[in-house]
């Protein structure tokens, strides 16, 4: 006779909620980046030792470690360095839809953005694509400002220009 | 207590503390204090072996945090490297434990927090065991309060003061280690580590005798505090600076007591014990605690070689 059959199995869910309040600030460097961007620009900081333009800013070079203090103005403006179409829904986006890797002009790094007012087939690497804003009075201090990017009449970066990025 | 491999010194350190910091983020509030230490003794982060720091990603309140504060060193080329999630204290214990494999000379150990930034009593309670007692947000000050209270109970230290409101404070500390004639090339006062040992107790609260630290005693008596001619404790509320000194025999030294911001407060107890017996020839004590009411102690000797 087996009284394992009858014994209750392990508890499998407890539920414990926990919630924290955080007052959260981004620092000097990302304040001065959120700035910019309610203002409609995007800026980027310099290393001072490897020149490296950081964008978005950090406030510091993660490669040398010391601060960017040098501000960049930054066109808007950038190549696709490397993309990908997803097929599946997502919150507040259609399907298929686009986000790429982008390297803007002037800047070492490269930022996620989302790639629309094109179809997804034409997307590829190398391509020269810009900022889309919000209203100008739509503009507050977050990265939200940005609603996209879209191509732009230019002929694609050569490879060599964003290799490194890809 | 057994002697090291290597000697291992504290050679440079450097602190920033401050009760609320409005506008820097961690890694702005590391950088000065990091380049700070490592100009102490002329080193640069490239030359530095083994880089090892303690923090809390629930104080900064979001995951691998501390990932993000490698910004402050600059990992490239990549780096030897290493994180607790503890009181830097128990980082330099690492780097004392790394450097004794010869492979590296130097250590950098920091510590970094901005408690402000949260509700740092309802934080704490997110280290008590997660099915039973966490679920009740006993907060930091009402376990130290049963502390207190145990201490009172047990008739051994006559006045027990009460429990003042947990110290919230942001700041870092860096420290620079190094070892033997490296130690010696680097600052004409090395502070030698002449012992180091952590202990830590049950997680249940109940099943601890919280009325005396059995962690600080053995670890003290690991790390061979005897002999002692200063004392460096972190006591995070009054009634702590009893047990510490109870556990560790301290009745006539001078004792230099401090809280400090969470995660960092014990790396600066051992910080500013370095830098008051350097050159002096003195030997001091330094504790870090962590943990609710104290449950992981670390205990250290330092010895201040004669200018
Ligand atoms: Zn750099």
């Amino acid at each position: 006779m087996s009284e394992t059959a009858e014994a209750p199995g392990p508890v499998t869910i407890v539920e414990t909620p926990i919630h924290l309040d955080y007052k959260f600030t981004p620092g000097v460097a990302q304040s001065r980046f959120l700035r910019a961007l309610e203002r409609g620009e995007i800026t980027g900081q310099r290393c001072p030792k490897c020149q490296k333009v950081y964008v978005p800013p950090r406030g510091a070079c993660s490669m040398c470690g010391v601060a960017t203090d040098e501000e960049v103005k930054l066109s808007g403006k950038g190549t696709i360095t490397t993309f990908c179409v997803t097929q599946i829904p997502s919150p507040g986006l259609v399907p298929p839809y686009v986000t790429a890797w982008i390297r803007l002009d002037g800047s070492d790094i490269t930022s996620m953005f989302l790639i629309q007012e094109c179809d997804p087939a034409e997307v590829r690497l190398g391509m020269r694509v810009e900022a889309v804003w919000v209203e100008e009075s739509e503009l507050v201090p977050d990265l939200g400002n940005i609603k996209y990017f879209r191509p732009i009449d230019e002929p694609d970066a050569e490879y060599e220009t964003y290799k490194d990025y890809v | 207590m057994k002697s090291f491999l290597r000697d291992v010194a504290i050679v440079a350190s450097a602190t920033f503390e401050t009760p609320s910091e409005p506008s820097r983020n961690e890694v702005e509030m590391l950088l000065p204090v990091i380049h700070d230490a490592l100009g102490q003794v002329g080193l640069s982060q490239g030359e530095i072996g083994f880089t090892v720091s303690g923090s809390s990603d629930y104080l900064q309140g979001y995951t691998f945090a501390f990932v993000g504060a490698l910004d402050a060193v600059g990992a490239w080329p990549p780096i030897r490297e290493s994180h607790l999630e503890m009181d830097g204290a128990f980082a330099l214990a690492e780097a004392v434990a790394y450097l004794q494999e010869g492979h590296v000379d130097t250590a950098l150990v920091y510590a970094f927090a901005r408690p402000s930034r949260g509700d740092l009593d309802r934080t704490l309670s997110v280290q008590l065991d997660p099915y039973t007692v966490a679920p009740l947000w006993p907060d930091a000050r009402g376990l130290a309060g049963l502390q207190a209270q145990a201490m009172r109970d047990s008739g051994r230290y006559g006045d027990v003061p009460d429990v003042t409101p947990t110290y919230v404070g942001d700041g870092v500390t860096a420290v620079i280690l190094a070892t033997g004639d490296r130690a010696r090339e680097l600052t004409k006062t090395p502070v030698w580590i002449r012992g180091i040992d952590h202990r830590i107790e049950a997680q249940m609260l109940g099943l601890r005798d919280l009325g005396s630290s059995a962690s600080t005693k053995l670890a003290g008596e690991g790390a061979g505090a005897t002999n002692i001619d200063e004392a460096y404790l972190h006591v995070l509320y009054p009634h702590q600076e009893l047990l510490v000194k109870d556990a560790l025999g301290l009745d006539r030294q001078p004792v230099n007591t401090a809280a400090g911001p969470m995660m960092v407060g014990g790396l600066e107890r051992l910080a500013t014990a370095a830098k008051s017996i350097a050159g002096t020839g003195k030997r001091a004590v330094a504790t870090a605690t962590s943990g609710a009411c104290m449950q992981q102690n670390l205990v250290a000797v330092l010895e201040g070689a004669a200018a």
